[in-house]
């Protein structure tokens, strides 16, 4: 009988099956054979067979390494240790066979050969070494242009979508400003210093391929300020059927411009007179929904930067936050100036001021926005609420008292 | 090693990862088009063409299987390829002749071939059982069972709008499923064991007391116990005190299990984006199959498929329904976990008079 009559039945089915891979790589590598024998014994018992926790790394970094004990050393010595490695991803996740090759032979050299493309983070998990393995591995990556990412209470990782370069939507580069961001904040990545985990995610526009809405403390996401961009007759082509709606992505062949895009507008702020499709722009909210139905009819305007959005994480501690708008427009544009001296304060105030495990978006909450505003130099924006508060509780303090007595007033005389 | 040791350099550069066609175009797109499920063709502003082929991939791999995809980029894409943040690979290039037989080699090696426009794409999942230490579920084993049984959504454009599966094995939600369409969840259900012996050596007995959010847990009160004890009616399972001190485990074999939440998304079209609220509160953890979780996530797919408005999200169908209809329509009994008893509950109670009967 098979060792791993559970798994066996994981091997069947039209979707790829990592249980045929595994097994393939068990064959060459003693450690992936105990890796499976382990898991068999999870779908067994249903609890897990790792060990909590165990501080590795290597010299001079805090980061990057996840130390990963079996608590079935004699029965899987193979995983005795077994520790993860993850390894900062180029912008985009975009690969040359060649990088990919080299990074598999060393992985095949110092690993497990078992990895994760990739974590939900972005970068590429080494899943499997030891810990002799693990300076070795560091510096023969380092040596073809790879580095570690982030872990523990340290910035991880910036991740982006694939933005100008296969994108038209794209409202700024997201690759390179994820990239330059990267390396701005090396340092940051490496050691760590802060509070808790801190993240870039760069999406070049309202669709938001990365989800950084939901998964950066810092979420820059591609936005325009003029006016979306039509092409008529492309108009009158996804009028007459000869363009498909979501560039044939969709479960219908044609679009009935007025019910299917100006109808669902969610501004009301389109019209269509059976030939030409009008917009008022200044009340166009930058959804998205309009573009996305007709890619070859619509664009967005010329006028392009980022929003930046702050605070958001996982449920863990508190309950889940998703980001929220503090700079409505940036400028995009290489160095990134504005952004990365944004960023620092934010860090900045953020680890004066956090308590352990406490990320940026629950400090804001407890603090309150005008103390953050306030610390990093923002002003107050409508765009940041959905609504004012309906509650009669809103604090004055003596500069508000100054600026009255200035001249200062509350509506425009 | 005798060489110099480097450090701190950050990830290689993209621009030397990028396909000619690319770079040549980069920021200069002007369209794009889905001619077939899996398949992109980007149309730049100088008149060059990109495809992508989008193949259907786990997360978890080996190295022989990333030298296969190399294999068929090497064959057909000029040694260029990329995955997508949903865990896809994409094969690029700019031979339209080359299309048809990459999507062949692909399916000849047993690789699905979609994941485009309305479908059901790839589920961003985590570890489980293959590699973390907090899991109440595995997480590999169950998107495999989930994407054999929905198979038939990842290749056609059959459904009113995209649907983004998402797998976290504990509350951690390393996946980030809390944005997410239909979100599968690893829960435990019962407050951590305390191994008295031991929480001494290995935990720092305040740091232990202040992880937990509930604030559930207290010194033990006999004081020549080194230890805390934990007032279970406060406990909600989130294993961060085990995060933070290894002698509190709180896996239960039998009681762990899986919650679905549903109706999230990050996109802004239409509306904002939403978080995920709870479906379903508790399945149970059945591997190697998990045949509980794979028919309701089937049930909840195929009723939002039949009845969704065209261009209409999970959580847009949802809202336009009302939940009640929801639980009605897909068969799911309302039970006390539906109703939020956490911080800000008062913002999730009805004040209307806007429901059904
Ligand atoms: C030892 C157990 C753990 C393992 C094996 C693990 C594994 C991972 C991996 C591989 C990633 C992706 C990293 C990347 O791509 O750079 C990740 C991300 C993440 N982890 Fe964990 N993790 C563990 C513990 C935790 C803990 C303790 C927390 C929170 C308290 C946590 C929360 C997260 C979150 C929120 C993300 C990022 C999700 C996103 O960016 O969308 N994980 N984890
Ligand atoms: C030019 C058109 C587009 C391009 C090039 C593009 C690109 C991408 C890519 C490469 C991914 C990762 C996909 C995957 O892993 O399967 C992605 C994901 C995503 N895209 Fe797009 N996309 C486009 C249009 C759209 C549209 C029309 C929407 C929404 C209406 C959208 C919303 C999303 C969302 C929500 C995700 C998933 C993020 C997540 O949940 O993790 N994208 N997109
Ligand atoms: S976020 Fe916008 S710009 Fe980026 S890939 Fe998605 S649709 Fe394109
Ligand atoms: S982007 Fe959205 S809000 Fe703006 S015009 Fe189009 S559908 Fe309306
Ligand atoms: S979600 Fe939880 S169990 Fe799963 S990998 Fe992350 S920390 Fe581990
Ligand atoms: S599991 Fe969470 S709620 Fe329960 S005692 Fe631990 S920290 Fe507190």
């Amino acid at each position: 009988m098979s060792d791993t009559p559970m798994l066996d039945q994981l091997e069947t089915g039209p979707w790829p099956s990592f249980v045929k891979d595994l097994k393939r790589k068990a064959a060459q590598k003693p450690q992936v054979k105990d890796l499976l024998g382990q898991l068999e014994r999870s779908y067994r018992d249903k609890i897990t067979h790792w060990k909590h926790g165990g501080i590795v790394g290597v010299l001079g970094y805090g980061s990057g390494i996840i130390g990963r004990y079996s608590d079935l050393p004699d029965e899987f010595p193979g995983l005795e240790h077994f520790h993860t490695m993850r390894i900062n991803h180029p912008s985009g996740w975009f690969y040359t066979t060649e990088a990919l090759r080299m990074l598999c032979d060393i992985w095949d050299q110092y690993g497990s050969g078992v990895l994760n493309m990739h974590g939900s983070t972005g970068d590429i998990i080494f899943l499997g070494t030891t810990t002799d393995n693990l300076e070795p591995c560091f510096q023969a990556l380092a040596h073809k242009g790879f580095d570690i990412g982030g872990s523990g209470s340290a910035m991880r990782s910036p991740s982006c979508c694939c933005g100008p370069a296969r994108c038209e939507w794209s409202c700024y580069d997201t690759m390179e400003a994820c990239y330059d961001i990267t390396q701005e904040f090396q340092f940051e990545l490496h050691r760590p210093g802060f509070p808790y985990k801190f993240k870039f995610k760069f999406s070049g526009c309202p669709n938001d391929c990365v989800a950084a809405v939901a998964r950066a403390d810092c979420s820059v996401i591609g936005v325009w300020k003029d006016d979306i961009r039509i092409d008529q007759a492309a108009v009158k082509a996804y009028a007459g059927g000869e363009l498909k709606p979501k560039g044939g992505g969709a479960h219908v062949d044609k679009l009935d411009i007025q019910k299917d895009v100006v109808d669902l507008c969610p501004t009301q702020c389109m019209s269509w007179d059976g030939s030409t499709l009008k917009i008022n722009d200044r009340e166009c909210n930058h959804c998205m929904h309009c573009i996305n139905l007709m890619p070859q009819a619509l664009r967005p305007g010329t006028e392009k930067g980022a929003t930046i959005l702050l605070g958001s994480h996982a449920p863990i501690l508190e309950g889940a936050q998703m980001s929220w708008v503090i700079v409505p427009f940036m400028e995009m544009e290489k160095p990134f100036d504005e952004l990365k001296e944004l960023g620092a304060n934010i860090m900045e105030w953020w680890t004066e001021n956090g308590k352990n495990r406490e990320r940026v978006g629950e400090l804001i909450l407890r603090l309150g926005m005008r103390e953050f505003c306030k610390a990093v130099g923002l002003d107050p924006v409508p765009q940041s609420i959905k609504w004012p508060r309906c509650n009669p509780f809103f604090f004055w303090h003596a500069e508000d008292f100054e600026a009255e007595a200035e001249g200062k007033t509350y509506i425009k005389l | 090693m005798a060489e110099e040791r480097i450090t701190d350099i950050g990830p290689p550069h993209y621009e030397q990862f990028l396909p000619p066609v690319i770079k040549a175009n980069y920021g200069k797109w002007k369209y794009h088009e889905i001619p077939q499920p899996g398949v992109l063709k980007h149309v730049g502003e100088s008149g060059d063409e990109l495809y992508t082929v989008r193949c259907g991939a786990g997360r978890l791999l080996t190295t022989d299987y990333v030298r296969e995809v190399c294999d068929i980029a090497d064959k057909f894409c000029d040694g260029y390829v990329r995955w997508t943040s949903r865990n896809n690979i994409e094969f690029l290039t700019n031979k339209k002749e080359n299309v048809e037989p990459l999507i062949a080699a692909i399916k000849a090696q047993g690789w699905p071939v979609g994941g485009t426009g309305h479908a059901v794409t790839s589920i961003v999942h985590t570890q489980g059982w293959i590699h973390c230490h907090t899991p109440a579920i595995d997480a590999s084993g169950i998107v495999k069972s989930v994407m054999d049984d929905l198979f038939e959504y990842f290749g056609h454009h059959t459904l009113p709008a995209q649907v983004r599966i998402s797998l976290a094995c504990c509350l951690n939600m390393c996946g980030a499923v809390h944005c997410s369409d239909i979100a599968i969840l690893g829960i435990h259900r019962t407050a951590p064991k305390i191994f008295h012996d031991k929480l001494r050596h290995l935990c720092e007995i305040p740091t232990t007391i202040a992880s937990c959010p509930t604030g559930a847990i207290r010194p033990h009160p006999d004081k020549s116990i080194k230890s805390v004890v934990v007032n279970e009616e406060r406990c909600m399972y989130c294993g961060n005190c085990y995060t933070m001190c290894p002698a509190m485990p709180l896996f239960d074999p039998d009681k762990g299990g899986v919650a679905l939440l549903i109706g999230g998304k990050v996109s802004n079209a239409k509306h904002p984006p939403m978080f995920s609220r709870l479906g379903v509160p508790y399945l149970p953890n059945n591997p190697p199959r998990w045949p509980e979780v794979v028919q309701a996530i089937r049930k909840i797919l195929t009723t939002y498929a039949e009845n969704a408005k065209k261009w209409e999200r999970l959580g847009e169908w949802v809202q336009r329904i009302g939940w009640n209809r929801f639980f009605e329509m897909c068969e799911i009994p309302f039970t006390f976990q539906h109703i939020d008893d956490y911080k800000w509950a008062y913002d999730t109670y009805n004040t209307s008079m806007h429901f059904k009967f």
